[in-house]
């Protein structure tokens, strides 16, 4: 009866150290495929070539260009319908650009076949403004869902990742196991960024993360996503109007500015620098967003009222 | 004129989240290739949008409105054909996971069942109630069984689940489709490089054309059972001569026709719906729009594929059996 029990035993020792070995190996391939990508350092990891994106008779992006490099976290800042999402969907591939052309660590998104697009995206983790949850899933479903996707480990490696990224998100393990709609808002954010980082992505991509939270919630998602950049070796992209955000997470500010709002020879980008120079901006506009002030926009809702 | 429209359509307009815009941007690219527009043509579109538009004749501005119309359906039929071809290509290349599958199958098959056969019974009856007079007043009350289940298996079974099927599992596929693509959840599977045709599409449409055959024999089979318990039990037509002319009414081809047609319903529910739902306008009323466009579409193009196959079977089964077959 020992004697089974112990060959027991020594069989989960052994399935253990499996699952370590898998763990190990999984990530190491993950950081030799980020080491041989830092040695391109000089070369920018994702560029936007004179990017224009046009939906039906509306110009939404004009002449974009922007170089982001390895390891910067930039946040893109500006008022609702200014482009901002349409741009970040565009930088990994959602949004074909009506003109122009991203380029991520040097290969041009447009020259890739649908292969290359799809092993590219993997190189993204994408956290959406809502979550995006699956709603079919469950949470712990949600999260592996990356990683069943890449074919690359086993159900026990999946676990063990899953379980790891919810702590590191700060939620319960009795999580893993409620569907989206039992959660809050707060929780769902966390939830996508988990699922955005299972698969330890170059780069990760937040689509407004504190927009409807309440403060405390929306510093919490601020810290988690210092935090992240802290654990793991990535180039954010945070499209936000909440400045706080701004300033807390972001090395890097780019403002866009609405295309029709703009005379045709003004660049849409109003703003590229340091958080620390947003309040003292050359550009009325970038000052009046920055404070929160509604400037020409009164007079707007003055000739509204009138008319 | 499929092969025009397929140009005019985008190659992914589906994957993408702008759908038909998305779309416009690709045809626009099209256009700038074609005739090489350089940046400039793009201000000069800038331009256009604010300065103000000249008033148009009302003669212009109706052929402009037919003119939009017309493009527009040639896209909307070259999109569906590029939809269905990607889906068709993911088909025969690989198969989605068996856990996918299953939970379509159960949606489509099982959950399905009671309602087609509930319809069934009392379309059977239905026809029993309305033939019975007209056959009374010419004393042919036995031949009763013939007309209803010729009727049932070659043309009110098959068009019956497939109507329900449309109804039931079309409708809801368009609006659950449709949230995904409104609450971003398509967008998130492409950006986890999954493909949502693959993911999505696939497993339905394999539920939709493995499983409504099945659904069809079962109205099939309802239905003969609701028109022989109204016409033997309620109109008390003799039991004997009302089954073996019902057995001389009804031939294997019959029924083969009416199952093969089941198949081209099945397809047409499930790539219409999908279809919708993934170029689902936002908001709560793009998703209602969704779901009850694929449903008057589905049901439109199932009766207009039916006339063509029955035309189809039709010469065939004459050019098998020249002298047909007389049940009267």
């Amino acid at each position: 009866m020992n004697e089974v029990s112990g060959q027991a035993e020594e069989d989960d020792i052994d399935n253990d150290v499996d699952v370590d070995d898998d763990i190990t190996a999984f990530e190491d391939s993950n950081r030799d495929v980020a080491a041989a990508q830092q040695t391109s350092d000089e070369q920018p990891l994702i560029e936007a070539r004179n990017v224009s994106v046009v939906f039906d008779d509306q110009i939404v992006l004009q002449d974009i260009e922007l170089q982001i490099t390895r390891g910067q976290t930039v946040a893109i800042i500006g008022e609702s319908g200014c482009g901002k999402t349409v741009f970040m969907k565009t930088l990994v591939g959602l949004v074909n650009p009506t003109q122009g052309e991203i380029y991520f660590d040097g290969e041009g998104l447009h020259h890739m076949g649908y292969a290359e697009l799809t092993q590219t995206r993997r190189r993204f983790g994408f956290v959406f403004q809502n979550a995006a949850l699956f709603d079919s899933m469950s949470v712990y479903e949600n999260i592996a869902f990356p990683l069943r996707q890449s074919k690359v480990v086993s159900e026990t490696v999946v676990e063990e990742s899953v379980m790891q990224h919810l702590a590191e998100v700060g939620l319960p393990k009795n999580v893993a196991y409620k569907r989206p709609a039992e959660l809050s808002g707060g929780m769902r954010k966390r939830v996508g960024l988990a699922r955005a980082l299972i698969l330890k992505p170059e780069v990760v991509v937040y689509d407004e993360p504190t927009t409807g939270l309440d403060p405390i919630m929306s510093d919490v998602i601020n810290e988690l996503i210092l935090d992240t950049r802290r654990r793991y070796p990535v180039t954010s992209v945070v499209v936000t109007h909440d400045m706080h955000t701004a300033r807390k997470v972001a090395d890097r500010v780019l403002m866009f500015y609405p295309r029709s709002r703009l005379d045709e020879d003004e660049s849409q980008v109003l703003f590229d620098g340091p958080p620390s120079a947003l309040e003292h901006a050359e550009d009325r506009r970038v000052r009046q967003f920055v404070r929160g002030e509604a400037g020409e926009r009164l007079t707007e809702l003055a000739h509204g009222l009138s008319g | 004129m499929v092969l025009l429209a397929a140009i005019l359509a985008s190659p992914s307009t589906f994957t993408n989240p702008q759908g038909r815009a998305d779309r416009y941007n690709q045809t626009c690219l099209c256009f700038q290739t074609a005739y090489d527009w350089d940046l400039g043509r793009v201000s000069d579109s800038a331009n256009s949008l604010y300065s103000s538009a000249k008033p148009e004749s009302a003669f212009v501005r109706w052929v402009n409105q037919w003119g939009s119309a017309v493009v527009d359906g040639i896209t909307t039929i070259g999109d569906m054909t590029l939809f269905s071809w990607k889906m068709l290509k993911w088909l025969f290349t690989r198969l989605p996971c068996r856990g996918t599958v299953l939970v379509n199958f159960y949606q489509v098959g099982a959950l399905s069942l009671p309602v087609v056969a509930l319809t069934g019974t009392f379309i059977g009856m239905v026809l029993a109630v309305q033939s019975y007079a007209q056959f009374h007043a010419i004393g042919l009350d036995s031949r009763l069984g013939a007309v209803i289940n010729s009727t049932l298996v070659k043309e009110l079974g098959p068009v019956l689940a497939a109507t329900m099927l449309a109804g039931r599992v079309g409708g809801a596929m368009a609006a659950v489709l449709g949230t995904m693509r409104v609450t971003e959840q398509i967008d998130a599977l492409t950006a986890m490089g999954a493909d949502p045709i693959h993911y999505l599409v696939v497993p339905r449409f394999l539920a939709c054309i493995l499983l409504i055959p099945s659904l069809t024999i079962m109205a099939d089979f309802m239905g003969i059972v609701g028109g022989y318990f109204y016409s033997v039990i309620i109109l008390g037509i003799d039991h004997a001569a009302y089954l073996n002319h019902s057995r001389d009414g009804v031939t294997g081809f019959d029924l083969f026709s009416g199952i093969f047609k089941s198949v081209f319903f099945g397809s047409i529910i499930a790539i219409v719906s999908c279809y919708r739902g993934f170029n689902c306008e936002p908001g709560a009323e793009g998703v209602g729009k969704a779901a009850t466009t694929a449903f008057v579409y589905s049901f439109v193009l199932i009766l207009a594929v039916d006339l063509f196959l029955t035309i189809v079977m039709n010469s065939i089964y004459y050019t098998i059996y020249p002298n047909g077959t007389s049940f009267l």
